[in-house]
């Protein structure tokens, strides 16, 4: 079965959230979502500084079956990517909360409370 | 309700991922379709294909309705066990199906057909032995009494696996060349396939095929799933039903020339069609040069116009993206050319349609 962890906030659509110290949100794929995806091939992060409407399409992971947009769960800023998960798309396969996609400075960090907890989640993904 | 083979419960016992496959319960894969295809690349991987319907075609009058069915010529079917693949076209000369025929004597063939097209291609064959008025007897085995399942062991170290399992059959699939078949008791073996590599193709009683999955397994043949099929009939530029062609798409728009056989007096159904058509689109290969994934659908951008990705997917033995698209007259090999993904336009190289085969690249 796939993993959710305590410590991270969630969404329907199978991202994860880390709120940092500094007030910026690290943003993931689920290891749920990996699972179903299967091996991952491809991976598109959006640009530094571009700004995103919570829930617009902000990034793209594909595998060998499909491709699969992620989107983003809050509004904000981008301030960040990993391009270790661009140079190596399966590290988010091996560890899906250690491959991290992007960071982003929320509009308004409050938003966060709204997302889904890990036992929430959890319900949604063994919904799927 | 999904239909399930009747080695569903192997799959789930060796924790396959199930998804619906046009109606079917079946395995994606068992973990990682990537290390499924390589397996079978470079040593031996087995598949449930027993959603797939073994149709015997049994009478008098087999050769002349199977001469005027498909547009490949069973002519060619002379000696006992040789297979051929075939198109099976309507009369605008569009794809109802392709398939494979198995001759044994003359007057009992096997056919096998895809699973989603199983129930139309049945009611056309019989529609057709009785236009026709032929003595032909069509049974399907997929289903109900006396069913069939179907594995398919494929990969480098595939007769070695399968004769280490059934030692009984070595003596008469040692010698099959590539696309025969042979009968052993009651089992039906081919050395047919659908991933460039070696292999065989067996069919069953279908209250057998668990233990002979399972004794594969415990020879270690890695059981792989649709996934990995499709990627490596993608690599060997082999064509799937419903996305490269269907009843809509000439054989010759398909890469399916080669099955045609326009060249005698035999007439078959859709031939006038093709004659009066001819070849509108050419069907060849893409790898993509920039990053990204290429995928059906999407649009290719060429000086002669524009052309369809039919098939596309992440080659494991390339490690690129590749495709299998039809595109204008004109377009040579080695050009290139654009494809519209997500709005942006990507750089792809024209090359023959096939990739991979025999563990290796053959681009």
């Amino acid at each position: 079965m796939s993993n959710v962890l305590a410590n991270l906030k969630y969404t329907a659509s199978h991202e994860w959230m880390l709120l940092n110290a500094d007030g910026s949100v690290t943003v993931g794929i689920t290891d749920h979502a990996q699972e179903a995806l299967g091996d991952l091939v491809f991976v598109e992060l959006p640009e530094v500084g571009a700004h995103f409407d919570a829930e617009k399409e902000i990034a793209v992971v594909e595998s060998v079956k499909a491709a699969a947009d992620v989107y983003a769960p809050i509004s904000g800023t981008v301030t960040e990517v990993n391009q270790a998960a661009v140079d190596a798309p399966e590290s988010v396969n091996q560890d899906a909360y250690a491959a991290w996609l992007f960071k982003m400075t929320p509009d308004n960090v409050a938003d966060l409370d709204k997302m889904l907890d890990a036992a929430a989640y959890q319900a949604v993904a063994d919904a799927a | 309700m999904l239909k399930k083979t009747v080695l569903n419960a192997a799959h789930r016992a060796m924790n396959a991922r199930m998804v619906d496959f046009g109606g079917w319960d079946m395995p994606v894969n068992y973990g990682s379709q990537i290390e499924e295809h390589n397996a079978v690349r470079n040593n031996c991987g087995m598949f449930d294909v027993s959603h797939m319907c073994p149709v015997d075609v049994v009478g008098a009058d087999c050769r002349a309705f199977l001469s005027r069915l498909v547009a490949n010529d069973v002519a060619k079917l002379k000696v006992s066990g040789k297979a051929l693949y075939a198109a099976m076209l309507n009369d605008a000369g569009g794809v109802i199906d392709d398939l494979i025929i198995y001759f044994l004597t003359d007057t009992r063939f096997r056919i096998v057909v895809n699973a989603g097209t199983a129930e139309k291609d049945l009611a056309w064959m019989q529609a057709k032995v009785a236009e026709w008025k032929l003595d032909v007897t069509i049974t399907q085995r997929r289903d109900g009494a006396n069913n069939l399942g179907i594995i398919a062991v494929q990969g480098p170290n595939a007769r070695a696996k399968v004769w280490e399992v059934l030692p009984q059959a070595k003596a008469a699939t040692e010698g099959l060349k590539a696309f025969f078949a042979a009968e052993v008791d009651q089992y039906f073996i081919a050395s047919t396939g659908y991933t460039g590599e070696d292999g065989y193709e067996i069919m069953l009683p279908a209250d057998e095929a668990e233990a002979l999955w399972n004794k594969l397994n415990a020879v270690g043949v890695a059981p792989c799933g649709l996934g990995a099929r499709d990627t490596l009939r993608l690599e060997a530029g082999m064509n799937l039903y419903g996305q490269d062609m269907d009843e809509t798409v000439s054989p010759l728009d398909a890469g399916l020339a080669w099955t045609v056989s326009l060249n005698t007096e035999r007439d078959f159904v859709g031939k006038a069609a093709l004659l009066a058509n001819g070849q509108q689109k050419q069907f060849l290969g893409l790898i993509l040069l920039d990053k990204g994934v290429l995928r059906g659908h999407q649009k290719v951008m060429t000086p002669h116009g524009d052309g369809e990705i039919t098939s596309g997917s992440f080659s494991p033995t390339l490690q690129q993206s590749i495709a299998l698209a039809r595109l204008p007259l004109g377009v040579q090999i080695g050009d290139e050319v654009e494809v519209d993904i997500r709005g942006k336009a990507l750089k792809a190289k024209v090359t023959k349609p096939v990739f991979a085969r025999n563990g290796k690249a053959v681009i």
